[in-house]
């Protein structure tokens, strides 16, 4: 039995109906990771007696007759970049090349009362910062509907590692479309919550007001699943909601009927691939098919969105990697004779390009005498972002625009860091409001997968899951394998 | 030019990294490539608008002063590089 | 000779007493074994967050009315950036632009007058943690080693108007916000343990001057005799160097005790660019007039309203009251030995004489006296009712230091009941006229001085017991028969 091909909720029915074992389950998984992780490099840190022990924990519980979570006993891979106490996590850094938690993260902690099984740590762009997986000290990522080319990033290593059935689910983070763009990349699921919806205790820092946790999945139900677990309130979170966590998953319903979809025209603008474009449209025509209302709206103030993130992130960010010095952990230079010097040539050494960039345009753009010009700046016109999507509400349910105006890209492309940035403008701006947004597989442009964006209202996951939901059931994407270099 | 390769290494500076002479000029270009790029945002009126420091309308988030344990001893220190009577061991403070 | 005026801020840090930090719940008691008290959030472990401390905004409004401050409604932190071994992020979690409280005052009394100290700024911040150093300072050593124990615990800033013109306003100004302090309650300051710390911003200017000058701010101030020889020195030095034709430098100074001067600890790098911004990790604190209302009707006895009932209830006088007010340990002790005691001023007396110059002595303060309230009471009422002469109450005194014991049972012991039987009182009095008679001659020619000679021969027989305002009584007399 392929059981990797499963999604969660067939595999919760077959595990409750005794049809197959957690353990048998989480065997299947570490054999297809024995098959393929050559390719795909998907992983850094395997946990596979920790994950058998768990399964065996599991099938004795269903064996009891007790009742069992949805993800319990089934495998999923967490973002390395999540808190996993004891098991080491690097978030792709030299610099916690060797660090192993001391606490579990929120959503780790959620995940283990529901009694799921965590395959291993999975790649991603160091520290969360970067568009492709690339920037990942230990190595590159395999995208596989074509290993030549990029999964997207940052939540590359997640994302490939569900398309490769290397897991059934995975948890990614997003702060500008890192969990949105590579499920884009390989053709599979991912949401990124309203902002507060899920904890960030234990999601090392990126950048505090962009960050979110969300599952990557190979289709819809198991999303709204492992968002039903990952979701709500926490005290060690300041900033997570106590917004009431309703069941995801019964906002399926598979009903657009009157639906009002917001296309919003700066995001179908130049810049945008002609044949992405066209995999849109269809999807446009599809869901007016199914009874949804097509509605033009404009979000003015788009264009401005990349470089505002691009002050903001970095600014918050170099702030937050700061605590990266080498004094409590993490990789430290011991040649150094003094605490400054050691501190410098450890960062130096530690971090890679891409992050010590950021860390330095963080710092200049907060520094005296810039501050108004640039951080001020960026957070006003933050502020009139938000002002252009709460308009755009007024007219529509859901806004549907593409992930990525293009379609993965082959690795060590070469393009400047301006023009990587520059692929993220129709993610980044559902970050710099706040809003949930998902990304799920539309079509195909040669071979490689197309994601389309359904952004929603703040809290309102439930309507962009019932539009995601309606559009996977009268298509088949969800269904497909990568190819996998015919593995 | 926004900014100088003086001007990058004193930012270097301000955040305890150092950029090798050999990049130096690279690096330094393409600091000014997406400096230059924030211009753009100077076309914006941006007068008497907001700045949003906060995503949430949330306020007064506030725990109740009980101490609590906190981690082990041997946790805090499990991945110190260096350990000294109990302390995190570094070298001198200052230069 | 121009004339130069001092001009003296004071930075001072209180640390809350609070039972948890400020954005963690460790605890924040003092003195355990480093890295005890601590958690991923104040050791900056990757992925942890902060979580306010709500008694932390409270002791700040206490704090901010009870120096006269508006308190503000909207509150913000902000991260204040910078890189050092104690901090365990590498930033400071304070506020930058709408601190907890601002404007208020403090009003000192140096000399007769009494001046009004403004206070700018109040706000709240997280402490960085200790550094023990492997050599005697931080200049010889050549490691460290870091506890993160002290690390989250919460403290507020206290930012003065450059308002003090002398080491003695500087040195009154500090004195009394410490009392303040202490009388609210949200902070123990003990200085040597660094629970209460101070800053100083010193500069002068010439009397002709128009603008103030450049200050330095000078840190490592652990005592008010180090604040007041601090702040002496840096004038000197500062008004040296301008008359030698050089310039003050904005800088930051170390206070060295033993040497008794400052050095500058300007490193090579330029002056801190703290790179402040909105701490995203926090939402805003709101204060409502409901909340303000409320700490204000919980609010202590401050030390001015309790001068005021000491010298109302008790009949002090305004000197003495405020002397006994100025730390709420004294206030306290006097409280309860008052208990023990109707005579409001003699106790006063005790505790401004004697009692603070065995303090000063030992250099001890009143926690640590070791005669009770009580005792001292009982002393002191001693004296009143006449049993013991004030003079051979000091004795007693001695004593009762030593192991307090009740000092009914040392007078007792050692046999110092004053007498005040008027039998045995006229017994020593015809005795001693009887021994005397030149004395009695002298007296009658006109020298009152005889008499006061008596008085001493017969407190000399009695071993100092006698009543001398009886015995005085009884002489006169008998001389004049």
């Amino acid at each position: 039995m392929d059981l990797y091909k499963n999604a969660a909720h067939e595999l919760h029915e077959k595990l409750v109906k005794k049809e197959i074992s957690s353990v048998e389950l989480t065997n299947s998984i570490y054999n297809r990771i024995d098959q393929v992780e050559d390719s795909v490099k998907a992983y850094l840190t395997l946990d596979k007696e920790n994950a058998l022990e768990q399964a065996a924990k599991v099938d004795k519980i269903i064996a009891s007759g007790e009742k069992i979570a949805p993800l319990a006993g089934i495998p999923g891979a967490i973002k390395d970049n999540i808190s996993t106490k004891g098991l080491r996590t690097t978030c792709s850094s030299k610099m916690l090349e060797n660090f192993t938690p001391i606490y579990d993260a929120h959503v780790i902690q959620k995940l283990r009362a529901d009694e799921t099984i965590f395959i291993g740590k999975t790649n991603m762009d160091e520290f969360a910062m970067g568009s492709t997986t690339e920037t990942s000290y230990f190595q590159t990522t395999h995208n596989p509907w074509n290993l030549e080319r990029v999964p997207g990033g940052s939540s590359g290593g997640s994302a490939a590692a569900v398309v490769a059935g290397e897991a059934i689910w995975s948890l990614g983070s997003d702060t500008g479309g890192s969990i949105r763009q590579p499920a884009s990349f390989t053709g599979c699921v991912g949401i990124k919550p309203t902002y507060g919806r899920v904890s960030r205790y234990g999601c090392v820092a990126f950048a505090s007001s962009l960050d979110q946790i969300g599952p990557i999945t190979r289709d819809v139900t198991d999303a709204a699943t492992v968002l039903n677990t990952i979701c709500g309130v926490c005290t060690m979170d300041s900033t997570s909601l106590h917004e009431e966590v309703p069941d995801f998953t019964k906002a399926l319903t598979n009903d657009v009927k009157g639906l009002r979809i917001g296309v919003p025209k700066e995001y179908y603008a130049a810049g945008l691939d002609p044949k992405v474009d066209g995999v849109l449209k269809k999807a446009l025509a599809d869901y007016e098919a199914m009874g949804a209302k097509i509605v033009d709206v404009s979000l003015p103030h788009t264009e401005y969105a990349v470089i505002t993130y691009y002050i903001i992130a970095p600014a918050e960010a170099s702030a937050n990697l700061a605590r990266f010095d080498g004094v409590r952990y993490g990789y430290r230079d011991m040649k150094a004779t003094s605490a400054p010097e050691m501190t410098t040539a450890s960062r130096t050494e530690g971090f890679g390009a891409e992050v010590k960039r950021r860390i330095m345009l963080g710092t200049y753009v907060l520094s005296s005498g810039y501050y108004d010009a640039y951080y001020l700046k960026a957070m006003q016109v933050r502020t009139l972002i938000r002002q252009d999507f709460a308009k755009a509400f007024e007219q529509c349910d859901v806004l549907l625009t593409p992930t990525s105006p293009v379609v993965a890209y082959p690795i060590d492309g070469k393009m400047d860091p301006l023009a990587i940035y520059l692929l993220d403008v129709c993610t980044i701006p559902v970050n710099l409001a706040g809003l949930p947004g998902i990304s799920i597989p539309a079509g195909f442009v040669d071979g490689m997968p197309v994601g389309m964006q359904l952004i929603g209202k703040v809290l309102d996951e439930e309507t962009i899951l019932r539009a995601a939901y309606a559009f996977e059931q009268s298509h088949d994407y969800h269904k497909v394998m990568a190819p996998l270099g015919g593995k | 030019m926004k900014v100088t390769a003086k001007e990058v290494r004193h930012i270097a500076n301000l955040s305890r990294l150092t950029v090798p002479d050999s990049e130096m000029e690279k690096f330094t270009e393409q600091f000014n490539q997406i400096l230059n790029y924030a211009d753009i945002l100077q076309e914006l009126d941006t007068n008497g608008i907001v700045p949003t420091p906060y995503v949430l309308p949330i306020s007064n988030v506030l725990r109740e002063d009980i101490a609590v344990e906190g981690v082990s001893h041997e946790d805090a220190l499990l991945n110190a590089p260096e350990v000294h009577n109990g302390g995190f061991k570094v070298p001198r403070v200052i230069e | 000779m121009k004339n130069y005026i001092t001009v003296v801020g004071l930075e001072v840090h209180a640390e809350l007493k609070t039972k948890s930090k400020a954005f963690c719940s460790c605890s924040t008691s003092f003195g355990s074994e480093p890295n005890t008290h601590v958690c991923p959030v104040c050791l900056g472990m990757p992925g942890a967050l902060p979580v306010l401390n709500k008694q932390v905004v409270e002791f700040a409004i206490r704090t901010g009315l009870a120096v006269n401050c508006e308190i503000q409604k909207f509150n913000k932190f902000d991260r204040k950036n910078y890189f050092y071994p104690d901090l365990s992020k590498n930033y400071q979690i304070s506020q930058f632009d709408k601190p907890i409280c601002l404007g208020g005052h403090i009003d000192i009394h140096v000399g007769k007058e009494p001046k009004r100290i403004g206070i700018t700024r109040i706000h709240m911040e997280e402490d960085a943690g200790k550094l023990v150093h492997s050599g005697s300072t931080i200049k010889t050593s050549d490691s460290s080693a870091v506890d993160y124990n002290r690390a989250g615990v919460p403290l507020i800033e206290i930012v003065s108007e450059p308002d003090m013109r002398s080491a003695a306003e500087a040195r009154a100004y500090l004195e009394k916000l410490k009392a303040i302090l202490e009388y609210i309650d949200v902070c123990d300051c003990k200085m040597q343990e660094g629970s209460i710390r101070c800053d100083a911003n010193i500069s002068v200017m010439s009397e002709d001057a128009t603008e103030f000058g450049t200050r330095a701010e000078i840190k490592n101030l652990n005592s008010f005799r180090a604040l007041e020889r601090a702040i002496d020195y840096e004038v000197e030095r500062q008004i040296e160097l301008i008359e030698d034709g050089g310039h003050v430098v904005q800088e930051t100074r170390t206070w060295d005790d033993a040497q008794g001067m400052t050095f500058s600890m300007r490193s090579k790098e330029e002056a801190h660019d703290y790179r402040y911004f909105p701490e995203p990790d926090l939402v805003p604190v709101e204060i409502d007039d409901t909340w303000i209302e409320r700490v204000k009707s919980e609010l202590p006895e401050l030390p001015a309203a309790r001068q005021v009932r000491l010298m109302s209830e008790k009949g002090l006088q305004a000197y003495d009251a405020e002397n006994i007010v100025a730390t709420k340990a004294m206030a306290q002790y006097f409280d309860d030995a008052a208990k023990h005691t109707d005579d409001a001023k003699g106790l006063a007396n005790w505790l401004l004489g004697d009692v603070s110059a065995y303090l000063n002595n030992e250099n001890i303060e009143i926690d640590k006296f070791p005669v009770t309230p009580a005792h001292l009471g009982e002393l002191v009422t001693l004296i009143k009712k006449g049993v013991l002469s004030s003079k051979l109450a000091k004795k007693v005194f001695v004593e009762m230091v030593k192991d307090d014991k009740a000092p009914k049972d040392l007078v007792k012991d050692l046999g110092l009941e004053q007498v005040s039987d008027s039998n045995e009182l006229q017994k020593m009095v015809d005795e001693t006229l009887a021994e005397n008679p030149q004395s009695i001659a002298d007296f009658k020619a006109g020298k009152d001085r005889a008499v006061g000679f008596l008085v001493g021969q017969i407190m000399k027989k009695s071993r100092g017991k006698a009543n001398p305002a009886m015995i005085n009584e009884m002489l006169l007399k008998k001389l004049k028969e």
